[in-house]
């Protein structure tokens, strides 16, 4: 879809932003570019709509060299987030998403029934439309940005560390609808980011650049926390990559076993008599209600009689990944992180010992060991 | 105070005598011929203010001739230009013109270039990567910005154009400035006055033109003031 064939960028004062770039990315799929700043990922992807000109070396865009397609018109087929959004503060947030529309030359009724569109598949309200930029927060601001890039719908999309700009919270908000929006559209995305944990949450791919625009590694997420190419790579994916990669495992492959876990009208004596310190006590929908510390029971009576300790938090072996396991047994008093179904009824518990088994499995599975480099003290990275 | 009110009568009987309203050396004639002279003056003056002020903002190049040009055209005095012109062109309304449009280019220039080079990068880059041309990024985003400091710099020169015009009168032309010479060498402080107060009532006409023409054609999205949701 876009290649870059041995593409450098080098300015007259001698620094060089892109070296000898040479990689494929695919259709319908997000690739992250991320590495510290100056290692030339801006640069690359102002590459791929001829914002900078390379100075040696082919981008193709579907077989074609970008440099036989006049600049303004490749553009307009690709749509192009910045990081503050770079709205038109003249131009309310209607005219603003049909920009390109308009430069198509669209009827104003149609670029701006199209606009209207665009502004509800970004969870706008409709009464925004004609408001101004300055009137708008940042994230607003920020979906408006998205909504104008998907103006005329094009296949591909460029993002310039579109939610760098935001506070966390509505960081998280924008990726979460960013990730469903994707789902729905299966636009090409490129996307620049100095945040690996951005990186990671939102890649199909990422590429990691590093300082002197060399490209360290190309690879998957999982691959990448799995088996990064160097000691750079291993450095700047982070030192607590091993508890990334659970995010990569469903918890649904969690191993779990039945555990002491016993209903709250239960009697008090089929509790003391468990084996283990904690026992979890359930509603009669089988729904978590608290632990209960087998020491402290009462002596008679039922268990809903007994102090309960919170649960910390459960995961849900439907959507959550086996990195929220074992943060659920991390926050566990008893140490054993509950896994509960859709409906939220306890299907079983592992401790973290227990968790830990299915990174192993993973290897055996996927990604080859190999020689994890940087796998244990410091890798001498960015962090 | 008495004095005030005294010279308000002046004006007050000066304005409203027949004679003033009427012939060629009426109000309305004066009037006519000084707004030609402000008139033409301003529209040179934009001509080249705003051509080169758009071009040099846009491309960046030649920021430092623009702003030397206007410097050094402000240090001209207007009045001296207007008698050095006359001296070698011979008496005619271009000396005039001349030295008007000399005044008014600068405050234009100037306000038409900040306009445009201030315009966020964030803003003109967004404009060239959804797919502007250089003359699209100018005229749909670069122009509509910088409108209010473009008409910042029409009004300024309007309001010094229209009270300068009055030394049209020096070389022997017509305008406002007539009642002002003409009564200064009668000693006819009636003329001086009612013909002062005409200018001065035409510059605050080209104020209130103006800001009325900033409410109409200035985005309201580029109000400072715009209330937040």
């Amino acid at each position: 879809m876009i290649r870059f064939d041995a593409v450098s960028k080098n300015y007259p004062n001698g620094t060089t932003a892109v070296d000898d770039l040479s990689l494929e990315l695919a259709e319908g799929g997000i690739t992250v570019l991320v590495g510290p700043s100056g290692c030339g990922k801006t640069t690359t992807l102002r590459m791929i709509n001829r914002m900078v000109e390379p100075t040696a070396g082919t981008v193709s865009l579907r077989g074609q060299d970008i440099r036989e397609i006049h600049a303004p018109e490749l553009r307009r087929g690709i749509g192009y987030v910045i990081q503050h959004a770079g709205l038109f503060p003249h131009r309310t947030i209607l005219d603003n998403i049909a920009t390109v529309p308009l430069l198509l030359g669209w009827s104003r009724k149609k670029a701006r029934a199209r606009a209207a569109e665009l502004l509800e598949l970004v969870g706008l309200p409709a009464e925004m439309a004609k408001r101004y930029p300055n009137q708008l927060s940042g994230g607003q601001q920020q979906r408006v940005g998205v909504a104008r890039a998907l103006g005329a719908d094009p296949p591909v999309l460029l993002m310039d560390e579109p939610f760098s700009a935001v506070d966390p919270i509505v960081r998280a908000e924008l990726q979460a609808e960013f990730i469903r929006l994707q789902k729905e559209l299966h636009k090409t995305i490129v996307f620049v980011t100095h945040d690996i944990d951005e990186a990671i949450k939102l890649g199909d791919n990422i590429a990691v650049f590093r300082t002197g625009g060399k490209l360290a590694q190309f690879d998957t997420p999982e691959r990448l926390l799995a088996d990064p190419a160097d000691e750079f790579v291993a450095g700047f994916v982070g030192q607590d990559r091993g508890i990334r990669r659970l995010s990569f495992v469903k918890a649904a492959d969690v191993p779990l076993r039945d555990g002491p876990v016993l209903p709250a009208t239960s009697p008090v004596a089929p509790a003391r008599a468990v084996d283990e310190p904690w026992v979890l006590v359930v509603d009669d929908g089988r729904r978590p209600l608290g632990w209960a510390a087998v020491a402290e029971l009462p002596e008679s009576g039922t268990l809903a009689d007994a102090p309960l300790a919170p649960l910390g938090h459960t995961f849900s072996l439907v959507g959550d990944s086996a990195r929220a396991a074992l943060d659920s047994a991390l926050l566990s008093p008893s140490r054993l992180a509950v896994g509960v179904d859709a409906e939220g009824a306890v299907i079983g518990v592992a401790d973290a010992y227990e968790l830990s088994a299915v990174t192993a499995a993973a290897d055996v599975a996927g990604a080859p060991a190999g020689d994890e480099v940087g796998a244990e003290g410091p890798a001498g990275g960015e962090r | 105070m008495n004095d005030l009110l005294s010279q308000l009568r002046l004006v007050g009987d000066w304005l409203t005598s027949s004679k003033q309203w009427h012939g060629d050396e009426g109000i309305p004639h004066r009037l006519l011929e000084h707004l030609t002279y402000s008139g033409l003056s301003l529209l040179f003056a934009a001509l080249i203010g705003l051509t080169f002020g758009l071009l040099v903002g846009h491309t960046g190049r030649g920021a430092f001739a623009v702003a030397s040009v206007a410097n050094l055209a402000r240090a001209i005095p207007t009045f001296g230009l207007v008698v050095l012109v006359v001296t070698l062109a011979g008496l005619s309304t271009t000396p005039v013109l001349i030295a008007l449009v000399a005044l008014a280019v600068p405050p234009i220039l100037i306000n038409t270039f900040e306009g445009v080079r201030g315009v966020d990068p964030d803003t003109r880059d967004a404009a060239r990567g959804v797919g502007m041309t250089g003359w699209e990024v100018l005229v749909r985003v670069e122009v509509p910005m910088a409108l209010p400091l473009i008409l910042l710099g029409l009004r300024v020169a309007a309001i010094q154009v229209v009270a300068t015009a009055t030394v049209a009168a020096y070389p022997g032309l017509g305008g406002l400035g007539r009642f002002i010479v003409d009564g200064l060498s009668r000693n006819d402080y009636e003329l001086v006055i009612g013909g002062s107060t005409v200018v001065v009532v035409l510059a605050l006409v080209v104020q209130i033109v103006f800001t009325a023409l900033r409410r109409f054609i200035v985005s309201p999205g580029l109000r400072v003031s715009a209330a937040k949701p």
